[in-house]
């Protein structure tokens, strides 16, 4: 058996002395594990990290053997993302997520989510937006996504202001006025995709986060990637004034 | 099948030396072969040593060093008692490089780890919270952690918990190693060592 193909590494096992377990997300593929030889040595250390684009090559006698991967590096991410604290949270909270994702099952609308959220030239506002949205997308992808089109109570599609924590079906602000200690608040740019203001995207990750733990992480006995809350925080602060970065006068 | 050769002592010895790093079940054969035929002049005070070892090793319990005492050598040197500068490494082996290196009197702090969800280690597994106490000894605090992707992530995480300490918070430099050839490495290296480019 053998195929080639590019992909995203998003995390790395150490294997004996010398030889690395490479996870990667395919395009095409999915999630993808094999073994890469010598992937312990200065050189291969250096390509193998989370967060670059590698060429890959698998090969193995039988499909449902782990395999050997060949590496080539493609884009090298990790060396400029280890100097910027948001962007090596969020490559390690995309990484996380994307374990979450069952094996040699094709995601490719993740995968391309994670690349544009990697590559996009975007401040720590826009980068945190579209973060959110990977969420909501990796909900989808897992079978559990949220029905945000109209209203559970009443079918309208407009007004839409909150999410049931059970069903995650929209709820309009007319609809929930009488469960709203129930309700979870939807923020506005969830439905129009307009652009969010910091309290709206928090209250956007609180959101995904409920519907994260209560379909993912706990049913699958796992605690939340303490990188999530990490990166939250410092959002957090930011909103609080407490962080002020250069590049927040990107687009 | 594989036939014993040698009675279940021996083989139990080669099986517990082929689990040491560097050593596979032929190279455990032949060092076992050694010790046997040196017994007296290698394999009884490799015994004694390693029991003298086993009683005697601890884990220090103010940086996290390995000695036979606690706290530990480091730890209880004079000459490193009012150095205002703390080192953390990842594990042992990093301190004893960087005091092969001859770095100076300083002190160290190690973490046993870097933060890897892969591996399922959080912050709780790691000696951060030690380090969080121990800080305000120090004025200056260098997060000498791998430059990988879980090292970094790592340093910022104890960045971000001492960032209200006014302590100064420094990383080791990254870029082209002695002896390095640009051509051989790799791009991100190469733009990290541009970024840190320093005057002549």
């Amino acid at each position: 058996m053998q195929w080639s193909g590019d992909g995203l590494i998003i995390g790395v096992r150490k294997h004996g002395e010398t030889s690395v377990i490479v996870e990667a997300v395919v395009w095409g593929r999915g999630r993808h594990l094999g073994l890469v030889r010598g992937g312990r040595s200065t050189r291969m250390a250096a390509i193998l990290q989370p967060g670059n684009s590698v060429h890959l090559t698998w090969r193995a006698r039988l499909d449902e053997h782990l395999g050997v991967y060949t590496v080539e590096l493609d884009k090298p991410r990790a060396a400029a993302l280890i100097s910027d604290r948001e962007a090596l949270y969020t490559t390690q909270l995309l990484c996380a997520h994307l374990r979450l994702l069952p094996e040699r099952d094709p995601h490719d609308r993740l995968l391309e989510m994670a690349t544009t959220i990697l590559d996009g030239d975007f401040n720590a506002l826009g980068r945190a937006q579209i973060l959110s949205f990977f969420e909501l997308a990796l909900l989808d992808e897992l079978g559990f996504g949220l029905d945000l089109s109209a209203c559970a109570v009443s079918g309208a599609t407009k007004g839409l202001a909150y999410v049931s924590p059970k069903s995650g079906r929209a709820v309009t602000a007319e609809a929930g006025q009488q469960y709203l200690d129930r309700l979870l608040p939807l923020p506005a740019y969830f439905g129009d995709r307009s652009t969010a203001s910091l309290a709206d995207i928090l209250q956007g990750f609180r959101l995904t986060g409920h519907f994260l733990q209560m379909h993912v992480w706990e049913p699958r006995n796992l605690e939340p990637p303490p990188v999530r809350d990490q990166l939250l925080a410092k959002l957090q602060d930011r909103a609080s004034g407490a962080v002020n970065s250069p590049s927040e006068s990107k687009p | 099948m594989n036939e014993r050769i040698a009675g279940t002592e021996i083989e139990q010895l080669i099986q517990l030396l082929a689990r040491l790093p560097g050593l596979g079940p032929r190279s455990a054969r032949r060092a076992v072969l050694h010790l046997i035929k040196k017994k007296e002049g290698l394999m009884m005070p490799l015994a004694a040593a390693m029991q003298r070892a086993v009683d005697a090793v601890t884990v220090c319990a103010e940086c996290g060093n390995v000695d036979t005492r606690s706290p530990c050598s480091i730890c209880t040197d004079p000459r490193r008692k009012d150095n205002p500068m703390l080192i953390v490494v990842e594990d042992v082996a990093d301190l004893w490089a960087l005091e092969r290196a001859g770095i100076g009197p300083v002190r160290y702090h190690v973490l046993g780890g870097v933060l890897s969800p892969l591996d399922g280690v959080g912050p709780d597994d790691l000696s951060i919270d030690r380090l969080i106490a121990r800080a305000p000894q120090f004025s200056e605090i260098v997060l000498a952690v791998n430059a990988t992707v879980e090292g970094q992530t790592t340093a910022h995480y104890i960045t971000d918990k001492l960032e209200h300490s006014g302590i100064r918070i420094t990383r080791l430099a990254h870029g082209v190693p002695v002896g390095g050839e640009l051509d051989y490495l790799d791009e991100g290296t190469l733009a990290q060592a541009m970024k840190a480019r320093t005057s002549l």
